[in-house]
């Protein structure tokens, strides 16, 4: 457990260094995953190092983003100023989003679902 | 009282409380607005409002819980290697999916807003609301949109998406776990992508890939986008 969490907290912090050096545009947390990915695939970085810790955070993932969330309510006069524009081009953009992405995929994807 | 409200014990403790009860009434009664997220989020705007405590209290805690969410983000490459032939197998149908999510994301969400009235600060803040926090903060401010409201709007299009994603593409004849899982990990990002990893882990893990990818495409989209009509 503590395994996994130290390697996990590792590249994040590599990928932080490098998104902060290079000056990138994509977060260090994502660069982190691709490096993660990157060393399993080289076996460098054994899955079952990680197991443990990753099954933890995935299952909790989803409750990490409600502060985020409760952080809107310092925005409501904003958009309350202009909120059909703001609601309305956000939440049917959503849908487009959605669909436009999943039939691409469905389309294009000939492979049996396993 | 004032100096318990300030410590990040507040925020951490009402966050972990609020997410469990939020948890338990989905799982009692299924009902998709019950998505435990957007109930926590709204409860918690409801009790600081009501009690009148600053954000500020709260959020010496959330930081906190946020933290978690890096290392989170790290952890999905275990899942993504793990199923990684599946992945491999449907390379091209995956990045051209997200490549048109992205696309669509853009012109729908900055087209819609224009087309109601939205002041150009507006419409520019929604053109990467799709995209994860991070990077939608960065491209927000790259183009004049206003950044805070990006923000707020990221969480907002998160959660719509986690609320009835799953349920929006069943309705429209998208039923395989590749299919549903990248186009709730493209339009809505983490919090889609965390619904996902709860319905099934590998469409969260095809969702979390869409996180990353969509990120870059925006990225690399916008400003192409604003060359040819800018």
């Amino acid at each position: 457990m503590l395994q996994g969490m130290v390697l996990l907290l590792l590249f994040q912090f590599l990928g932080e260094g490098i998104s902060r050096f290079l000056a990138l545009p994509i977060p260090g947390n994502v660069i982190g995953m691709a490096l993660l990915l990157a060393a399993l695939s080289a076996g460098w970085v054994k899955s079952e190092w990680l197991q443990e810790a990753a099954e933890l955070l995935l299952s909790y993932m989803a409750m990490f983003f409600v502060p985020a969330g409760v952080g809107v309510m310092l925005y409501f006069d904003l958009i309350g100023r202009e909120w059909l524009p703001i609601i309305a081009g956000t939440v049917i953009s959503t849908f487009v989003v959605m669909a436009v992405t999943g039939w691409s995929e469905n389309l294009l994807d000939k492979h049996e679902e396993s | 009282m004032r100096e318990l409200l300030a410590s990040p014990l507040f925020g951490v403790v009402l966050t972990l409380l609020t997410y469990q009860l939020a948890e338990l009434l989905y799982r009692r009664t299924r009902f998709i607005l019950f998505n435990p997220v957007a109930v926590s989020i709204v409860s918690i705007i409801l009790l600081l409002k009501l009690c009148d405590i600053p954000y500020q209290n709260f959020n010496s805690g959330g930081r906190m819980i946020l933290f978690l969410l890096g290392p989170s983000v790290v952890a999905l490459a275990v899942p993504l290697y793990q199923r990684r032939q599946e992945i491999l197998k449907r390379k091209l149908p995956i990045l051209i999916g997200i490549v048109a999510g992205a696309i669509s994301s853009i012109i729908s969400a900055a087209g819609i807003a224009w087309l109601l009235g939205g002041g150009q600060g507006v419409v520019l803040s929604l053109v990467p609301k799709s995209v994860t926090t991070p990077i939608a903060i960065g491209i927000s401010e790259k183009i004049g949109g206003i950044v805070p409201l990006t923000a707020a709007l990221v969480v907002l299009t998160g959660c719509l998406g986690a609320i009835c994603g799953p349920e929006f593409c069943r309705l429209i004849g998208i039923r395989s776990k590749a299919a549903m899982g990248l186009a709730v990990g493209t339009a809505s990002h983490g919090i889609g992508t965390a619904r996902m990893l709860g319905e099934d882990r590998f469409a969260g893990a095809i969702a979390g890939l869409a996180i990353g990818l969509n990120g870059l495409a925006t990225a690399l989209l916008v400003p192409l986008l604003w060359l040819l009509f800018g």
